[in-house]
């Protein structure tokens, strides 16, 4: 932060690109809003694409609208627009998540603060929907992302850019996990084993705000997005002792 | 289908503009929202009763807010859960520093909008506690769905925990009781017709002439099963061993009863329902305390009925037979 009074850190800094990500991700919901309509009413009540395009919208309206913000105002401001535009489960679950994660970016964003938001994020949705890996939900595309992430800044050591195309790749597979598996939350859960054979509409919009992200962020340090290698994600340990118990 | 709206877009704004006009010495619409509040919210020295939901259910919530019962509830669009904000509103606008109890009906839009206020909340220095109503014995509690449904019983939570407020119980014991009515009551309702939706404006879903829907919900969602039509007797032997089933209750046990109307049924159909009710409860030698017949927790126009039946003790009774004074519910 610099030293004058400003709560914000300039038209450059990390609060306007974190304005800059917001923006991205509404045009992107919006573009995709029928598609994941779609992806809805196959399990849902399809309102998925509607709520979520309208709620990104007044988001992206409201973030454009601080003056000079920091990223944990803009974080904030964009999760309570959600959580008041966002019908259903997903305004606490997409709005009242990223609230509390923005707390994490009390001083900035950096490598260490990015991989406590992301682990608060993923805490958040996994309390409030009370989901795990494997109940068909957005928590599938999250788990894998957020780990990846932590793991290739904590233990690999890679630049914050390659990280993050890490994680989207992680949660691209998170998405296509979602499809042979069975709803085990969500409205979908009440289908039973009619929900195997569809993809989860939050964990695709889920991956298409990952991939916003990365956009952005490769675009403000002005770097290619990274080709990253097929390996495989990096996922909680209790998830893989889940896995051999079924 | 012929509906008394406007738009579609305006209904329940236009419903809550409605109320408030109807008392305007009771109720209290809190600015910018969808929330009704007792005209003399926050109640000092009493701990606040907090509920909501999507509307269509009428009298189902706001109804319910009054002496001895709420304090305020949150509506939301037809069958559709309140956001947080809205949530956060009503904790905010009820508590008088004793506590506020929120009662949610398990909806996931519900529950997770409704605990995402209390978190924020509990931020602001509010103490807020909660209760998930799940009475509809029709659908599933198991590890593979969101568990079952919160209906008609939740008025008796409201009863019930209203009552022990009003009496001066601090927040523990506010919960206790809510969750002692929780633990004993079950629910199922049937369907002769669906529900139609002031935006759909045609049936959620397809019943024929000769058709009924049993374990219905109160969205229009599907049943448990739907068979050919039945005689209102057969009907309340489904509904009745179903929720008798389901409590395994003692012989000789007192009862509260509720025949509850969907919102599309004559009360002369409700009370031939309960005639049969209270014969199979002596039959099954249990002793009916109280017996309640109305539309307390409607599906829009949808014609059928549920039937909520619940144990009660000493306790119980003193609380769901204690004064209340709410705009559908005064005894």
């Amino acid at each position: 932060m610099s030293g004058d009074e400003s709560d914000g850190d300039g038209p450059d800094g990390d609060g306007a690109a974190v304005v800059a990500a917001v923006e991205a991700v509404a045009e992107r919901i919006e573009r995709e809003r029928d598609h994941l309509t779609e992806l809805d009413s196959a399990i849902g009540d399809a309102d998925h694409g509607g709520n979520m395009a309208r709620g990104w919208a007044a988001a992206a309206e409201a973030a454009r609208d601080l003056d000079d913000p920091d990223p944990q105002t803009v974080g904030k401001t964009v999760g309570k627009t959600l959580m008041s535009k966002v019908g259903g489960a997903s305004g606490p679950l997409f709005g009242g998540s990223l609230v509390f994660a923005s707390a994490e970016l009390d001083g900035g964003i950096d490598a260490e603060s990015a991989v406590a938001f992301a682990e608060t994020y993923l805490e958040k949705v996994e309390d409030r929907g009370d989901a795990r890996l494997g109940d068909q939900t957005m928590v599938d595309a999250l788990t894998p992302a957020v780990h990846t992430f932590k793991k290739s800044i904590e233990t690999d050591g890679l630049p914050p850019l390659e990280a993050l195309a890490k994680a989207v790749d992680a949660a691209d597979r998170g998405v296509a996990f979602t499809v042979p598996i069975r709803a085990r939350k969500g409205r979908a859960s009440y289908l039973g084993w009619r929900s195997v054979g569809h993809q989860d509409p939050g964990a695709t919009s889920t991956l298409y705000i990952l991939e916003e992200l990365l956009s952005v962020a490769a675009d403000r340090l002005d770097a290619e997005i990274p080709d990253v290698d097929a390996t495989s994600p990096t996922l909680p340990d209790d998830a893989k002792a889940g896995a051999e118990d079924d | 289908m012929k509906k008394l709206i406007n738009d579609p877009d305006d209904v329940v704004d236009e419903m809550l503009d409605g109320m408030l006009a109807a008392y305007p010495d009771r109720l209290r619409r809190l600015p910018d929202t969808q929330v009704l509040v007792r005209d003399d919210a926050p109640v000092d020295g009493k701990v606040a009763l907090v509920t909501g939901g999507g509307s269509g259910h009428e009298p189902t919530h706001a109804g319910y807010v009054g002496d001895g019962m709420l304090d305020g509830a949150a509506a939301g669009g037809v069958f559709s859960s309140p956001t947080a904000d809205e949530f956060e509103a009503l904790i905010d606008a009820c508590d008088a520093g004793d506590g506020v109890l929120a009662i949610i009906k398990n909806y996931e839009g519900d529950v997770m909008n409704f605990e995402t206020a209390i978190e924020l909340a509990e931020m602001e220095g509010v103490e807020v506690d909660s209760v998930v109503v799940d009475d509809d014995v029709a659908v599933e509690d198991s590890l593979y769905t969101s568990g079952r449904r919160g209906v008609c019983g939740t008025i008796l939570v409201h009863k019930a925990a209203g009552a022990k407020a009003a009496a001066g119980g601090d927040l523990s014991e506010v919960k206790r009781v809510a969750e002692k009515v929780i633990d004993n009551v079950g629910t199922m309702g049937m369907a002769l017709t669906s529900c139609v939706t002031p935006e759909k404006g045609e049936p959620t879903f397809d019943l024929g002439d000769d058709e009924i829907e049993l374990g219905i919900g109160i969205h229009g969602e599907p049943g448990t099963e739907r068979t050919d039509t039945m005689s209102a007797d057969a009907v309340t032997e489904e509904l009745t061993e179903a929720v008798l089933d389901d409590l395994d209750l003692d012989s000789g046990q007192e009862v509260l009863t509720i025949v509850n109307g969907m919102g599309g049924t004559p009360q002369m159909e409700l009370f031939v329902v309960n005639r049969r009710l209270q014969e199979l409860l002596g039959e099954h030698d249990l002793e009916t305390w109280d017996a309640w017949v109305g539309d307390y927790m409607t599906s829009l126009d949808m014609a059928g009925a549920s039937i909520t039946v619940c144990a009660v003790d000493d306790e119980l009774k003193e609380l769901l037979g204690a004064s209340a004074d709410t705009p559908a519910l005064t005894q």
